[in-house]
């Protein structure tokens, strides 16, 4: 085990891949020269050459349909889109091509693709860089989505989703990228796709969150501990496919759920996964599913109000509690 | 022009032109009948006229090289060796079709011919294309991506992000415009600031040029001497092939936007008749030996109807199959 940030471990993973297999390239906006907007790309350009770190022209539609091209052609892309924000921009070659050409062409092809993506709030940058979009990505079939929490995870996730066959969405939170943790030094070390992780054992009520959530819930977990509360921490790290083992499990010995989702409430995650627990586990629930959500709003600048807009410690609390409540 | 044709190709060469053109007409054809019939459901966009530019570039090109085109693409299919049976039983949603029935008209793939897909999003190709010739010289094969679009798509941002990457990082993309003057009823001039296609290039340096889409030795001698340049520089080309539809966009269209006098000046230059004409003319073929190919295009065809017909349908677990590896 070595103590790194979740951006060391994240570019560890690139540079392990790499090393790991000649027909990983690595492309981006700024990733060689200027080593990544978010430094995760930091000495690709020295150690692997401007053959396999390639910088791009600020042309993100583009910058995923040269992947594809690239993956179809037997390659192994790795894609930076500097923030998760230009994805939108990138929508049609994700959605229209890359999720669906295996499929309409009779699976005659795969892509062994990779994108990954800075993305999350709260960092003051207004309401055209704080976005998270996960739920946009989940809501296409014909691609995984991951979004870890940990360094460890992160390192093991980006490893599985270079190595998988599948177009994957890699989602990495900016507010993470210098949290540190535990990561293993085994090269060979990896994160299965599709396996969520109880990150926490608890008895009272399973707490779902997923990337930055996850750090916060373990922290509403740690200080409801002292009050008698006990909480199950369920870090999802796979978006698609979802993990409904794992969760319905712990649901099922807690009774009780709140689900975090930092991206927007209409139509969220944290829907998704409220319906499939009452689905799965209505005779057996204490208390209705509760979700804690990013406010339907455009991320608005200022501190004081940006705040209010993502779940924070003190609502996630609130709604534990709430679910605990004999009157909820 | 005249008797020059085997100076361009041996004669076996010049004939196999007539028959792809010949069949991928036959073959389209049959696809109006067999929609009205019901039996092809869906988009159906036909390709009746341009048949000079699928099999004109299709020869100028190797084998190795590959081939992206947009939703009018049966014919490019076919040409590059596609079987017509299994192409028609993709349009009639079975089984056996060449791509198990998932794709439809306007997602034909054949990755053995190096055929790579048929988009249905306008110029979706264009970045696949890149990414593929990126690969290709990565890998150090000696391939030419050559992508087809319309004119509707040079509008489209990813024209202009491709161009600029090919020409960026230098790749052997071959840009091949069929030009057949109108994005379904909107013409050139009226979605294009510059209607001259061609001339569209010198913002990213890269060469092109224009050509008859009506004849077919024109398209191959001007695709063959652009893929080889391709080969050459290791750098982007541009060619623009003015072409027809005698048909609509697609089905749905009975294209009233054009006027009778236009279809007539278009049909005059129709690519069949003319290069029959010129085989028997040249001395390469007689009518006689050209009704035989035709009658064997038409029996081909018969064929490919009747195993569309008799295919059975996908299986209902299919739905799950193909989707993630």
């Amino acid at each position: 085990m070595s103590e790194m940030t979740y951006r060391d471990a994240l570019n560890l993973a690139l540079k392990e891949e790499m090393r790991h297999d000649p027909s990983v390239v690595v492309l981006g906006e700024d990733v060689a020269l200027y080593e990544g907007a978010f430094k995760v790309t930091r000495g690709l350009l020295s150690e692997f050459g401007e053959e396999r770190v390639k910088d791009t022209p600020i042309s993100e539609n583009t910058i995923i349909g040269v992947s594809v091209g690239a993956a179809m052609g037997g390659l192994r892309p790795v894609a930076e889109l500097m923030t998760v924000n230009f994805a939108l921009l990138a929508m049609d070659q994700i959605v229209n091509h890359m999720a669906k050409i295996r499929s309409m062409f009779g699976g005659q092809t795969c892509l062994p693709m990779t994108i990954r993506m800075p993305g999350g709030g709260g960092s003051q940058l207004g309401a055209q860089h704080s976005q998270s979009l996960e739920t946009y990505f989940m809501h296409c079939p014909g691609m995984y989505v991951l979004y870890p929490a940990t360094p460890a995870d992160a390192k093991g996730l980006l490893k599985s989703a270079i190595r998988n066959n599948n177009p994957v969405i890699f989602l990495e939170h900016e507010l993470l990228y210098n949290s540190k943790g535990e990561v293993p030094d085994d090269p060979e070390f990896l994160v299965p796709i599709g396996k969520a992780d109880v990150k926490r054992a608890g008895e009272q009520v399973t707490i779902v969150a997923y990337a930055r959530m996850t750090i916060l819930a373990l922290q509403v977990a740690d200080e409801l501990a002292s009050s008698g509360i006990s909480c199950e921490v369920v870090d999802l790290r796979s978006l698609t496919p979802l993990d409904d083992e794992t969760i319905l499990t712990s649901v099922r010995k807690t009774g009780r759920a709140v689900v975090v989702e930092e991206c927007w409430r209409t139509c969220g995650l944290g829907a998704e996964i409220a319906s499939r627990i009452h689905e799965q586990c209505f005779d057996i629930l204490k208390a209705p599913v509760k979700r804690v959500s990013g406010l339907d709003v455009p991320m608005p600048y200022s501190r004081k109000i940006e705040k209010l807009c993502i779940p924070q410690v003190e609502t996630i609390t609130q709604a534990v509690m709430d679910v605990m409540s004999d009157n909820y | 022009m005249e008797a020059q044709l085997r100076k361009v190709a041996p004669d076996q060469e010049l004939l196999k032109f007539y028959d792809q053109m010949f069949i991928s007409r036959e073959f389209e054809e049959r696809c109006a009948e067999q929609y009205t019939k019901g039996h092809i459901t869906g988009f159906l966009h036909l390709y009746s006229g341009q048949e000079a530019v699928a099999v004109g570039a299709t020869a100028g090109l190797h084998r190795d090289d590959y081939i992206l085109s947009a939703y009018r693409e049966h014919a490019q299919a076919i040409v590059r060796g596609a079987e017509p049976r299994r192409v028609m039983a993709e349009l009639f949603g079975k089984a056996t079709g060449l791509c198990k029935g998932k794709g439809g008209s306007m997602h034909l793939f054949a990755p053995d011919l190096n055929f790579m897909g048929g988009y249905a999003i306008v110029g979706g190709q264009f970045p696949i294309s890149v990414g593929l010739a990126f690969a290709a010289r990565y890998r150090g094969e000696d391939r030419v991506a050559a992508c087809f679009f319309g004119d509707g798509a040079v509008n489209q941002g990813t024209f202009h992000e491709s161009l600029n990457w090919a020409q960026l990082w230098q790749l052997p993309v071959l840009f091949i415009c069929e030009n057949n003057f109108y994005g379904i009823g909107t013409e050139v001039h009226r979605s294009s600031a510059l209607a001259s296609i061609h001339k569209r290039t010198c913002g990213y340096d890269i060469p092109s040029e224009k050509v008859d889409g009506m004849d077919v030795i024109a398209v191959y001698r001007a695709v063959k001497y652009a893929a080889e340049k391709v080969r050459e520089t290791g750098r982007p080309y541009f060619i623009e092939a003015t072409t027809f539809r005698f048909r609509g966009h697609s089905m749905a269209d009975p294209g009233k936007y054009r006027s009778a006098a236009e279809n007539d000046m278009w049909k005059a230059r129709d690519p069949l008749p003319n290069y029959a004409n010129r085989l028997i003319v040249e001395g390469i073929a007689t009518r006689a030996a050209l009704d035989d190919i035709e009658a064997r295009c038409r029996t081909t065809v018969d064929e490919a109807v009747t195993f569309a017909e008799e295919s059975p349908w996908p299986e209902d677990r299919e739905i799950w199959e193909d989707i993630y590896v």
